[in-house]
């Protein structure tokens, strides 16, 4: 008998071996974890059962910074997979690597897959498309930045949670009274400091952070984020972090459960927060856009994406490539889109969906999870508000935290450090500059 | 006496060493060598293009006084936590040597930090001392004062020496426990009967015959201040506030990996590399002199 087994066995395997070599199979790495994974569990089991094909086979390859370094590396030792999930910040990294990626728009056309670019939410794609609007990688997961809001905390402070503050003097009046009554230690505060008070600060007013479209254009950009109202932003939260009406949550989100625990009342960070407050909120919570400067013509303007993009990767045979295409169609589909926004949180990337999600009443229901697409949609992108692309973009948001820390410990005026920052992320542009258009 | 293995022919004595001397080549004279390779280069992070640069990056480097700061945060960094760790194990192995009721009980609880992996350390003490919800931030706050390694770059710097000493303790509580034990208690008991008091005896006889153990862990921990306090800094501090607590093995990973400058990191850890070798001799050359073994 147990002889036999193994002979069984090994027949099984072969059997098995011999039915997915007829299959292509599609190496997609990513980095979700959680709740996000199962759904790229999901979404690659259901496409395998779709068709018989083409075979994608995700695996998790750690941070966001991981995935991008695995998948650089595995490109070098000539083993890159098909499709990758790069951070927004990671785009210009990749797009700067030509020969190393392949076009999603190009691919779609050459697979001859039906593929209308007109048919994505631009202030989505926008941020993933070259100049000319050429699409390059496949937006994944999105979310965009909103004011979360303690209902209860501005109801002990005598204001209404009904309105919670607009404007950015709104906010750090609404702070100020928080404080006295009783939330000593925070006001308000934000995550992703950079992505908040750079970044979305530049996008929502219609400023730049940098010529040539916020780097967009190309990559000879130069950083203009020391401009009066960046400097005039910093210098205001140096002043209210004295007494902490605004206190500083660091450079991630390592500081979201400062909302949560219900420290801080009034908090900024990405819309995605939503699982994690719906779990952890002891209180009752809501969310408005992010607030403004009313005296800057105007805005707001529209908000940026954060999350990442699919990106497909270089050198691979046609036939490999055209199952990527039908696998990027079907994540496409209308229904598809609006089965895993309502689900997952994911903001969806077709009008279509959007639009689908609208009239069945889910926001009616679920206004928090419209709050980040009424900012992204509320006037159609400028320049500035397209998003940013700058090489390097991890490191430069270390760099810009620096200063912006430097300048909140008191250590610099917020001109000198804005001022250091652009000069020191200048010179970041330059390097990249020289090694990515030779 | 001297032990000496006699080999009849050449290539068994060489078949024996081989091993050692492959991986010594394949990690750290290989990749070492394509550190000192890439150093020279100028290459964008999936590798399109390079191109010669010569000795631009460390041109660059010493060009900025950012990495004169680097070199200075790693100094103070590696003089504290080499002095905290071997002063503060050494106490406690010299009170742990003595007949105590369920001595080893102490000995096994001192020696547990040193199974903990770095990173793991490090987020501990980071979720220890995180400013708002941290149960050591809450006390220290309830004690009035303010702490926020956030933003204020001493409370920083002194929760990744905190972090790195305490995982170091053990490791020196070790050696100096089995040093001490090895003392003959002769000698001691001389000097008792001589009429020296405790602190005397320690002094002029305990320490210096610790001398070599001393001296070994010298070694070992500047070495390991410099590399292997990577993950604590980048779970508890990440470098910041404002690069004050970046050390020099930190910078290589920022720009190299974060920031996919791979030949001004390569220069760095070129650089780094030089370093430690000349520390290693200048400790072997002048201090060994004065270890009595």
């Amino acid at each position: 008998m147990t002889t036999v087994k193994p002979l069984i066995l090994a027949a099984a395997f072969s059997l098995a071996a011999s039915a997915a070599q007829a299959q292509v199979e599609l190496q997609w790495w990513h980095a979700m974890t959680g709740a996000n994974n199962d759904v790229i569990v999901k979404l690659a089991e259901d496409f395998n059962a779709s068709q018989k094909d083409y075979k994608v086979v995700p695996s998790y390859k750690g941070s966001y910074a991981d995935t991008l370094n695995a998948g650089i590396a595995a490109y070098r030792a000539g083993n890159a997979p098909h499709i990758m999930q790069v951070f927004e910040v990671g785009t210009a990294t990749m797009m700067a690597a030509k020969g190393a990626i392949m076009p999603v728009q190009t691919m779609m056309k050459d697979a001859g897959e039906t593929f209308d670019p007109k048919a994505y939410l631009p202030a989505i794609t926008g941020y993933y498309s070259t100049v000319k609007g050429e699409m390059l990688s496949f937006p994944f997961n999105s979310s965009s930045m909103v004011m979360w809001v303690n209902r209860d905390a501005l109801r002990k402070a005598g204001l209404n949670p009904d309105q919670p503050p607009k404007t950015w003097p709104e906010v750090f009046e609404a702070a100020k009274t928080l404080k006295a009554a009783g939330f000593a230690t925070c006001g308000v505060s934000t995550a992703w400091t950079t992505w908040a008070n750079i970044e979305q600060l530049g996008a929502w007013h219609n400023v730049p952070l940098a010529t040539r479209a916020n780097g967009m254009d190309g990559f000879d950009t130069v950083l203009q984020i020391n401009a009066p109202l960046y400097v005039k932003h910093l210098e205001t939260l140096v002043a209210l972090q004295k007494d902490k009406t605004f206190d500083y949550s660091g450079r991630t989100n390592t500081g979201e459960g400062r909302f949560t625990s219900g420290e801080c009342p009034l908090f900024l960070t990405s819309s995605a927060f939503y699982g994690n407050v719906k779990a952890n909120a002891k209180f009752d919570y809501s969310n408005a856009p992010m607030p403004y400067y009313p005296d800057v013509p105007g805005a707001p303007q529209n908000s940026i994406i954060g999350g990442a993009s699919l990106w497909v990767m270089g050198g691979k045979p046609a036939a490999e490539y055209k199952g990527v295409a039908k696998f990027f169609t079907f994540l496409s589909d209308t229904d598809r889109q609006a089965k895993l926004h309502t689900e997952s949180g994911y903001l969806p990337i077709t009008k279509a969906a959007y639009e689908k999600v609208k009239a069945s009443g889910f926001y009616d229901k679920n206004p928090l999870l419209e709050t980040a697409l009424k900012e992204l949609t509320n006037k159609e992108p400028t320049e500035n508000s397209r998003g940013l692309r700058f090489g390097g973009m991890v490191q430069m948001r270390d760099v810009w935290s620096e200063e912006i820390e430097a300048a909140l410990a008191g250590k610099k005026s917020a001109k000198e450090a804005l001022d250091a920052a652009v000069a020191r992320g200048n010179e970041m542009l330059r390097k990249f500059e020289q090694t990515a258009t030779r | 006496m001297e032990k000496r293995a006699i080999f009849q022919g050449r290539l068994l004595p060489f078949a024996l060493v081989a091993p050692q001397l492959v991986v010594t080549l394949v990690f750290f004279y290989w990749p070492a060598s394509q550190a000192v390779w890439q150093s020279f280069l100028q290459e964008d992070a999936f590798g399109l293009s390079s191109e010669f640069v010569g000795f631009a990056n460390y041109r660059d480097l010493f060009a900025k006084a950012d990495y004169y700061r680097t070199i200075g945060t790693t100094a103070f960094f590696s003089a504290l936590v080499t002095a905290l760790s071997l002063s503060i194990a050494l106490f406690l192995a010299v009170q742990a040597d003595r007949q105590l009721k369920g001595a080893t009980a102490y000995r096994t609880l001192l020696i547990w930090p040193y199974a903990v992996a770095p990173a793991v350390a490090g987020v501990l003490w980071f979720f220890m001392f995180q400013p708002s919800l941290g149960l050591v931030s809450q006390g220290l706050r309830g004690l009035g004062f303010t702490w926020n390694p956030l933003l204020d770059s001493t409370d920083a710097m002194a929760l990744v020496v905190m972090a790195a000493t305490w995982k170091q303790v053990s490791y020196n509580f070790l050696f100096f426990l089995a040093g001490l034990q090895a003392i003959p208690k002769s000698v001691i008991e001389a000097a008792a009967i001589d009429g020296a008091r405790p602190v005397r005896r320690f002094w002029t006889i305990v320490f210096p015959l610790l001398s070599p153990t001393t001296f070994y862990l010298f070694v070992v921990n500047v070495v390991y201040v410099f590399f292997d306090t990577f993950g604590i800094i980048d779970a508890t501090t990440a470098g910041g506030p404002a690069k004050a607590t970046e050390t020099l093995v930190y910078k290589v990973y920022s720009d190299g990996r974060v920031g996919g400058d791979l030949g001004g990191s390569a220069a760095q850890s070129v650089i780094l590399m030089v370093i430690v070798i000349a520390l290693t001799a200048v400790q072997f050359r002048f201090i060994e002199r004065k270890v009595q073994y």
